[in-house]
């Protein structure tokens, strides 16, 4: 692989708090090679930055792996950037040439607000699997790992489903803001085990419930979530939690 | 000082006598008793989940922007558990020995020997939880082999474990706040320990939105606060990973055992520039099918696939005949080194090795033309059969490698070197993983009990989520039955405040300061010291230096440090610049440990001490000890021994040849 | 979970809109199955016949409310859906994620939905009202809808709109029908790969012999 080095010119968003109105701010980074990710790149404006005595920008990464689904920037109209089923951090500036401006956003929705500048907050994404997203099963009333047999098929597709990072990317790819892919991923990833069974009818009226409050949007099935996720998770996904969804309000009792 | 609280009685029997006989709270009790729990990976979120549904009233804490962002999750290969489904000759005990083997005979047998017993229990609770481990046709659970062992025993869900295994716990958590018993702090930085007559009774912890502190009270304190490797700036933890709980309660009276004890892993990314930020692991399973080489020529600059076959050194084939490429991390990474400092390294750099699929490629080639009768199929067939087995099997490895090098593995070898993954020292716990501050304990890899001087393959995710989910639970209510005659303690009891004050004097110490120096460069300059000096290699001149350089780098952190904007917000600098503070002060408690240990032992490979083949040498007679180290004043320690008994395992020279 | 629960939830709303939806397409098979009869060329003798069964039997005429109870549940539904997502995102990108992650007509369907609403009321208001009036809303005498259509497809700019009016109800469709599917549950690739073929099908062929239609009147391929 031949490597390089470009300059480039870098829009942020720049947002002190969520109550503070944002605006665009313009950098220049010089020398960026081909080889850095792009969080490197930022860690390299950062240092720029502070040597300038101005404020470094703040934004959410950790295990810069493209695991942990903590980075969450919109680079260029795209969440998580040009490559296709790809973290911001395991994206690497080969992707640009020199010259290039890119243009950095937050996730943009009501439902995830902004902490600061590129930070938000995602706990929405908690809440809604603290109202169903698991298996009732306390510590200790396991039966063995082999007592109940999975279809491998089955098993591969709960794991397809449960490989979700739960970064956000979806919801901010989605023109309604909506959350439909992270749910129902983790509905399919339940619903398709044998374990998660028992409740299946509350999990998936719940977390739909919760994810309304939040303030999410309603899928219109466009697919932009499918397109940009960066585990692949796909949309059939949530055909299924629709099938869910209408399996239990009709068979519900009340 | 230090009493391990090991049972009575035979090994095989400690763990069930102790069960049996330990005091219980009564559920009506335990609502009353309030539990800290700091980090939310595999051993904080199984322990807040179990301890919860115990009915304890717990309260969570994690400096990421939720507990699923935990470093577990990163964990590739898998989950080793004495199930012996494969009916390979695995059982309890051939798992406690082939660890405290692998961990070179520096580890406790009761610990080890309960790791091995609980082991079975995880893989039950986590199916029954809902992890997706990879299966067979028939619908039973697959394994694959690790590093270290010569028995199929590790559990897996594609190269993803780690990540499924937290899920399953970070569910269970979230289960446990829905139903009111857990209460979750995520973006809060636990920053001191509170002590009350002598016992741990609560948390400083800083709200990483607001910066804002924050007393929290708990009757017990539990950190779960993972490893400190990243006091070598670069390596496979995440950027966040950081010592500083566990620094905290060092500082407040809590011992720290075997710090120089980190595992370098030797199949990660290259490091390909100064801009650098992080390694990135290859899961050690690409060991079980890649084959490592060097060219036989020092110096050799023609591309891999131009070397022919007998131009190779497949070097670990060649010294470990038995385990050949599946030998220990440890013994892996040394002999990369070896080798490339010997002037075959490979890439740019001329810092890597070859891991090489194209043989594999080739076997799973043609057993699938086997399979389909076309034994005669032209090469390019096979090969193309080949790479699809092997993406089904470490699909997602090959792609993260192409993202990262830009090369295509299915095509020309891994450039692969070892990098720093796993800290086995930590805090000093008993048996029953309670510090030598009592009520405060530590679990997972924040402690340092299980692994000895070296852990094996897939034993990490087996420890953090033995200790959360199938020891704490037991060992905290035989603390905790004597503490329901004490009443929470108000938080605004001076030992809380004054432990505030410290906090915030410190902070307010830092931002004074004011220097020209950024954060970061400490942090990489320490990194350096280390990596060169307290490494994969090690020797007493090279320690003595690194000492004399982090206590000037911690001169010049405290006098030159540059960190933009204010306490009372969202300052991810400010953060930082207290972990990196806490680094440097551990860097050098790391060196002088290893000066200390004068003898090699699984990952500390002192250079003066090797066998004639450039094996690590140990020293029983005089090293067998765990070496926990109190502190007592700025860069001054006192070191306490703990002796290691081995009534059972006879240590003897490791073997892999 | 009460009915309410279903019925105000972002999935029960999208429920509402898959099976109006489809109770629509439904219609239009109808609709434009009876209307291909104009291509007889009998002087509209045998859609005239069609046209009579459809307004002066009781049956068809129930059926017709139905429609228009479908009809205007998901045009409400419809449009509160979109006010309402629209809300969800009050800061708005400056770069957008544009035709890479979806096809724009599946993101324009709540304008695709309003313009087929103008040609609606455009198109009630030539032939259903009209009709409708001079039976006194009953079962009364109709009017020859097949002369309505010569005298209202003479004027170019009628046949423009109905048109236009065609094509977004294809883009409207091509989104649609398979999203409806979806939202109905059916998950397996396997016919999902089945219906949207049949569903891009279908949003080409019904709204081609439906614009058809007022383009024959005007070039006189009908007499």
């Amino acid at each position: 692989m031949e490597h390089y080095n470009m300059n480039l010119t870098l829009k942020v968003w720049r947002q002190k708090s969520s109550n503070e109105q944002g605006y665009f701010e313009t950098y220049q980074v010089r020398d960026i090679s081909s080889e850095m990710s792009f969080l490197e790149m930022f860690d390299v404006l950062n240092e720029q930055l502070i040597k300038e005595n101005k404020e470094p920008i703040a934004f959410d990464h950790d295990c810069r792996e493209g695991i942990c689904g903590m980075c969450s920037m919109y680079i260029n109209g795209k969440p998580h950037g040009p490559w296709h089923a790809n973290t911001t951090c395991q994206l690497h500036m080969r992707a640009f040439k020199d010259g290039d401006t890119i243009v950095v956003e937050p996730w943009r929705a009501k439902a995830f607000p902004v902490i600061k500048d590129l930070v938000v907050d995602r706990t929405a994404f908690d809440r809604i699997i603290q109202a169903g997203g698991y298996i009732s099963v306390n510590t200790g009333n396991a039966v063995d790992g082999n007592a109940i047999p999975i279809e491998k098929d089955k098993a591969d597709a709960a794991f397809a489903a449960a490989m979700c990072i739960g970064c956000g990317a979806c919801v901010a790819a989605c023109k309604n803001s909506s959350a439909m892919l992270f749910l129902s991923a983790k509905v399919s990833h339940l619903s398709l085990l044998p374990q998660g069974d028992p409740e299946r009818k509350s999990r998936v009226v719940n977390m739909v419930a919760q994810m309304d409050k939040e303030g999410f949007g309603a899928c219109t099935n466009t697919g932009a979530c499918e397109a940009t996720c960066p585990k692949e998770i796909s949309i059939s996904n949530i055909a299924r939690l629709n099938r869910e969804y209408l399996t239990s309000s009709l068979t519900a009792e009340k | 000082m230090l009493n391990a609280k090991i049972p009575a009685g035979p090994l095989e029997n400690k763990w069930t006598d102790y069960k049996g006989h330990c005091k219980l709270v009564n559920p009506a009790n335990k609502r009353k008793l309030e539990v800290i729990i700091v980090g939310t990976g595999l051993a904080g979120a199984s322990a807040a989940a179990s301890l919860g549904e115990l009915g304890y009233k717990v309260k969570a804490f994690c400096f990421q922007d939720s507990p699923r962002r935990a470093h577990s999750i990163a964990a590739q290969g898998g989950i080793n558990a004495a199930k012996n489904y494969q009916n390979d000759g695995d059982s309890v005990f051939r798992l406690f020995y082939d660890t405290i083997k692998g961990g070179d005979y520096r580890a406790r047998e009761a610990n080890v020997h309960r790791l091995a017993e609980v082991s079975a229990n995880i893989i039950d609770q986590c199916v029954a939880q809902g992890v997706p481990f990879a299966r067979e046709y028939g619908g039973l659970l697959s394994n694959r082999s690790f590093g270290g062992t010569q028995v199929q025993r590790t559990f897996y869900a594609a190269g993803q474990t780690g990540q499924q295994l937290l899920i399953g716990a970070y569910q269970a958590l979230e289960r446990q706040v829905a139903l009111g018993n857990v209460k979750m702090y995520s973006r809060h930085e636990m920053l001191e320990v509170v002590k009350v007559d002598g016992k741990a009774r609560g948390i400083i912890a800083r709200n990483l939105v607001t910066g804002k502190l924050e007393r929290h009270f708990g009757h017990a304190v539990l950190l779960c606060s993972g490893g400190y490797g990243n006091v070598f700036y670069l390596s496979t933890n995440a950027m966040g990973s950081n010592v500083t709980a566990a620094w905290k309660a060092h500082k407040k009276g809590a011992a720290f055992a075997n710090p120089c004890f980190t595992q370098i892993h030797p199949t990660c990314i290259p490091v390909s520039g100064d801009h650098q930020s992080k390694l990135t692991l290859m899961s050690e399973s690409l060991r079980n099918d890649g084959r490592i080489w060097v060219p036989k020529k020092q110096g050799d600059n023609r591309k891999p696939n131009e070397i022919p076959e007998e131009e190779r050194d497949y070097y670990l084939e060649r010294r470990y005949p038995a385990f050949g490429n599946l030998v220990p991390r440890d013994v892996a990474s040394r002999a990369a080194k070896e080798r490339c400092d010997a002037g075959y390294g490979v890439g740019s750099s001329k810092q890597a090795v070859y891991l090489d699929y194209a043989a594999a490629i080739e076997r799973y080639g043609r057993i699938e033309a086997s399979k389909e009768g076309k034994e005669d199929a032209p090469l390019e067939e096979i090969i193309a059969w080949g790479k699809e087995v092997v993406k089904e099997k470490y699909g997602n490895l090959f792609d993260m490698y192409e993202k990262i090098t830009g090369e295509n593995p299915y095509e020309v070898p891994m450039r692969i070197y070892p990098a720093v993954h796993y800290t086995m020292g930590g805090l000093w716990v008993d048996y029953e993983l309670q510090t030598s501050v009592p009520g405060l304990y530590a679990l997972g890899e924040a402690n340092f009990s299980d692994h000895g001087a070296n852990r094996l393959g897939a034993s990490a995710l087996m420890q953090g989520l033995a200790d959360g989910y199938f020891v704490i639970p037991y060992t905290i209510g035989n603390y905790l039955a004597d503490e329901i005659y004490n009443k929470p303690i108000s938080t605004e009891h001076e030992a809380f405040a004054a432990a505030e004050k410290e906090v915030s004097d410190r902070l307010d110490k830092l931002m004074s300061i004011k220097g020209n120096t950024s954060v970061e460069s400490f942090h990489k300059r320490l990194g350096k010291i280390m990596w060169d000096k307290c490494g994969m290699a090690r020797n007493a001149e090279g320690l003595q230096q690194a000492i004399t350089e982090i206590q000037e780098l911690k001169k010049e952190f405290w006098s030159d440090v540059k960190i933009p904007g204010g306490i009372t917000e969202f300052n991810p600098e400010l953060d930082k610049a207290g972990r990196v503070a806490d680094f440097i002060e551990l860097g050098e408690l790391m060196c002088k440990d290893a000066l200390n240990r004068n003898e090699s032992c699984g990952g500390h490979f002192r250079e003066e001490y090797q066998t004639p083949d450039g094996e690590a040498l140990r020293d029983d007679a005089n090293y067998m000890y765990v070496a926990a180290w109190e502190y007592k004043a700025d860069s001054n320690w006192e070191l306490h021994k703990e002796s290691l008994e081995y009534d059972v395992i006879k240590p003897t020279q490791r073997n892999y040849k | 979970m009460t009915w309410k629960q279903v019925f105000t939830s972002s999935v029960g709303k999208k429920l509402v809109m898959g099976f109006t939806g489809i109770f629509l397409i439904l219609f239009l098979i109808v609709h434009v199955g009876l209307n291909a009869c104009i291509w007889a060329n009998d002087g509209g003798e045998m859609f005239n016949k069609g046209a009579h069964f459809m307004g002066a039997n009781v049956v068809p005429r129930i059926l017709e409310i139905g429609l228009f109870a479908g009809l205007i549940l998901h045009i409400i539904q419809g449009l509160m859906l979109e006010a309402s997502n629209r809300s969800k995102r009050s800061v708005k990108y400056a770069v957008s994620y544009g035709n890479d992650g979806s096809k724009w007509y599946s993101r324009s369907m709540g304008l695709l939905g309003t313009i087929i609403l103008l040609f609606l009321i455009l198109h009630l208001s030539n032939f259903w009202l009209p009709n409708r009036a001079n039976q006194g809303f009953l079962l009364g005498e109709e009017i020859n809808l097949y002369e309505k259509m010569k005298v209202e497809f003479s004027e170019l700019w009628v046949v423009i709109v109905y048109v236009l009016g065609c094509i977004s109800l294809g883009y409207h469709l091509a989104h649609g029908f398979q999203s409806a599917f979806k939202t109905m549950g059916v998950h397996n690739k396997k016919y999902h790969a089945m219906i949207s073929s049949v569903g891009y099908g279908f949003s080409i062929i019904v709204p081609l012999a439906f614009a058809l239609m007022p383009i024959s009147f005007y070039l006189g391929w009908v007499n």
